[in-house]
């Protein structure tokens, strides 16, 4: 019995071992994390980041249709590959960034690109290239939406599922959609037709469009104007 | 006291007169009788979310050289066919077929009848039911948007009270057993059913918990997913590897001694190396070395483990021509080995930061999950089966071609998730580079892979059909297992 009894002791041992270096420390040492605040006329406010409640819808279409299964939400520093070269973002991102994600999607797999700032208007994915193939668009959101509905007529070798499921075609009544999709080609609707973006698609568009984790912080070297932080 | 806790291999467990060998026999068919209701429950629902996941498999590969094949079905959109192909993958066929093993293994190592089978089966149940809602809810688009903890709370908590209802038994088991010093396979059986429930709690209370928030949750699901892969996995193969190789040949494991090192060093080090699939992000630095440096120290692991299967096998090779049991094990044994060090590689930051986000970690996580488990689970079903229904297994061509489909099949689906991913992290590296047109070339892989996947679907529907002509008792008269070719055949 007494060999037995050792084993079990290793066993539990091992396991609060892994569970307290790997879950219980981390959390003791991010647990505290606030944002980064600035001194405004004797007031301490908060800069970054700050909590945006609007786009959870949008966050939630993001979870449901699985995108972060091709895309990452995490850049990495200069030395850790060519995020930031590739124009995904300025700086790499840090567990500060994510302090009001109650679930952060950094992603395990890049079969698309890192979409961390994907709404910032520096963000582009071509490298600055004069080449007119290669030429950033713009993108706002009619773009995203007209990519989600079929990415390849924005990006002509995209890989990028189509989330067609996310409009709808309908019968023009009277009027013109304001948010009717300029289709063209093969994917033009019938005569008479337009295709309109669900209030899914909507929501996803405003949440891609309000990523931006570019605000400088203290932690990261070279990002934060040494005034601004506190 | 380490060593000595070893018991001799159950193959040194010879007879002494021709009655204790008949009082031997009784016993063991009493066992495998009590034990035959819930193995066959777990073998046969393990197999049909094999083919599920063969089908999910299929889907998601077609799905990545032809982005529009089946997009427009919200419930087959990739972002939902992978974690449920991936949760079928693990939860379904890996969970259940590791339980039936272990079940089976732990009643025989242990020598114990097991009382009210009926509760295992009740637990098997549970599981079953919720693993089906979890899969149906991801499908639907319901998942709780965590990597690799998918499956939603109330689906999870089905499942894990149908877990401890087995792991319960399962300890029951160890603590009247009858054969005194335990086998090393033991050993790794109890870690295994010890550490998998507490995981797997610990990660979905803490996903529930409202102050868990932000990288620690991904932090979280690193850790509960690897737990999952290299200590849950790892120990029901490495247990089973560790009874069949011996057991077949016929000759004891060549050393305990080198075992229970390799024991220790596993238990010690493989909770620890969570967080290597975090190396590079927005987590705390010392939290990734720790799991890197945990990774390097469980080399001690992967030299004693692989030096003692192969050098039990040593002058028996010729057995992987004969026994299916030994082809798929040893199969196994020799992909854990490959698995490890490649882990081992992979996880320096300098390799890691080329390789990470790319389909070499597929190619890592397949190569434990399928080529090492897996073919040890296949091999485990080939021995275990005839003993639990009566009857020999059919026919050998179906075995040949069963482990061709995997072996094959599951070997270049791996071998072609690792190229491509390393072409395409090192085609990144360039800043120069287009990312879209990157992706594009990486078609020729993918296209592999789907080929790939063909040829597994075809191993393992002839798995399934031969499974299922076992159930109905099918197949050769019970006594002499069925071979490839009779030993002894090419010893000239
Ligand atoms: C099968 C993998 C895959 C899935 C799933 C996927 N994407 Fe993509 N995504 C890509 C690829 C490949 C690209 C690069 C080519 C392109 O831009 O279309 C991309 C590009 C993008 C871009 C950048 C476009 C640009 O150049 O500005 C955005 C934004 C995007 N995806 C959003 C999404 C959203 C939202 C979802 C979920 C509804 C999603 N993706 C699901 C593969 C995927």
């Amino acid at each position: 019995m007494n060999r037995s009894l050792y084993l079990f002791a290793a066993i539990i041992g091992s396991f609060a071992l892994s569970c307290y270096a790997l879950v219980i420390m981390p959390k003791c040492q991010l647990g505290g994390l606030q944002p980064q605040t600035v001194e405004d006329e004797g007031k301490i406010v908060d800069i970054y980041p700050i909590k945006n409640v609007s786009v959870e819808k949008g966050r939630a279409v993001y979870a449901s249709e699985g995108c972060f299964y091709c895309h990452s939400q995490q850049i990495r520093d200069e030395q850790n590959g060519t995020d930031i070269e590739r124009g995904w973002g300025a700086r790499r991102t840090v567990a500060r960034d994510y302090l009001f994600e109650k679930k952060p999607y950094l992603g395990s797999m890049r079969l698309g690109p890192d979409l961390s700032n994907v709404g910032s208007a520096k963000w582009r994915n071509e490298p600055e290239n004069e080449d007119p193939k290669y030429k950033p668009a713009k993108r706002d959101a009619a773009w995203q939406l007209l990519h989600l509905y079929a990415p390849r007529t924005v990006i002509s070798i995209s890989n990028m599922p189509p989330y067609r499921y996310l409009f709808e075609t309908k019968k023009i009544g009277g009027e013109r959609s304001a948010d009717a999709l300029a289709l063209t080609g093969p994917n033009k609707p019938k005569p008479g037709y337009e295709v309109v973006p669900k209030p899914e698609a909507k929501a996803l568009v405003a949440y891609l469009m309000s990523l931006d984790k570019s605000h400088p912080l203290k932690e990261v070297k070279g990002s934060a104007p040494e005034v601004a932080a506190k | 006291m380490t060593a000595a806790a070893l018991a001799p291999t159950p193959t040194t467990a010879a007879p002494a007169a021709p009655s204790a060998a008949q009082a031997l026999a009784t016993e063991r068919a009493a066992i495998d009788a009590s034990a035959s209701g819930p193995v066959l429950f777990c073998f046969g629902n393990a197999i049909l979310w094999l083919l599920l996941t063969t089908v999910l498999g299929l889907i998601s590969s077609i799905q990545l050289h032809s982005p529009g094949f089946l997009a427009n079905i919200p419930f087959l959109t990739y972002g939902r066919i992978l974690p449920a192909y991936n949760n079928a993958l693990s939860y379904g066929w890996a969970t259940l077929s590791g339980m039936g093993v272990a079940i089976w293994l732990l009643a025989r190592l242990c020598r114990v009848q097991i009382k009210l089978p009926g509760v295992l089966v009740t637990g098997a149940v549970f599981w079953q039911v919720g693993l089906t809602i979890g899969i149906v809810q991801i499908l639907a688009g319901k998942s709780t948007g965590v990597e690799g903890l998918e499956i939603p709370g109330s689906a999870a908590v089905l499942m894990l009270f149908g877990y401890l209802l087995i792991g319960l038994w399962g300890a029951l088991l160890f603590g009247y057993r009858r054969q005194a010093p335990a086998y090393i396979s033991v050993w790794y059986l109890v870690a295994a059913l010890f550490w998998f429930p507490w995981t797997f709690a610990v990660a979905h209370v803490a996903m529930a918990l409202p102050s868990v928030q932000g990288v620690v949750q991904s932090m979280v699901a690193a850790w509960a997913m690897q737990n999952f892969l290299n200590v849950f996995i790892t120990a029901i193969g490495l247990a089973a590897a560790y009874y069949l190789i011996p057991k077949v040949i016929n000759r004891p494991i060549h050393s305990y001694h080198l075992a229970s090192t390799g024991f220790w060093a596993f238990i010690l080090f493989a909770g620890l190396t969570g967080a290597v699939r975090l190396s590079g992000g927005p987590v705390p630095v010392w939290l990734v070395t720790l799991s890197i440096a945990a990774t390097i120290l469980l080399i001690v692991q992967i030299v004693t483990v692989s030096t003692n299967l192969i050098l039990t096998m040593r002058g028996e090779y010729h057995m992987v021509y004969h026994s299916p049991t030994i082809r798929f094990t040893f199969f196994g044994a020799i992909a854990f080995t490959i698995a490890s060090v490649v882990g081992l590689l992979a996880s320096l930051r300098s390799v890691d930061h080329v390789l990470h986000f790319t389909f070499f970690q597929t190619a890592q996580t397949h190569l434990l999950l399928y080529a090492f488990f897996s073919m040890v689970m296949f091999g485990a079903i080939y021995y275990i089966l005839p003993r639990l229904v009566g009857c020999e297994w059919l026919s050998s061509s179906m075995i040949s071609l069963h482990f061709w489909g995997s072996a094959y099949g599951g070997g270049m689906l791996i071998a072609m998730l690792a190229i491509g991913g390393i072409a395409f992290g090192s085609a990144l590296a360039d800043p120069e580079a287009i990312f879209s047109q990157v992706i594009q070339d990486g078609a020729v892989y993918y296209i592999a892979g789907s080929i790939a996947w063909g040829m597994i679907a075809i191993g393992h529907l002839v798995f399934a059909l031969h499974f299922l002509l076992m159930l109905l008792r099918i197949g050769q008269p019970g006594g002499e297992p069925t071979l490839f070719a009779p030993i002894g055949e090419e010893k000239h």
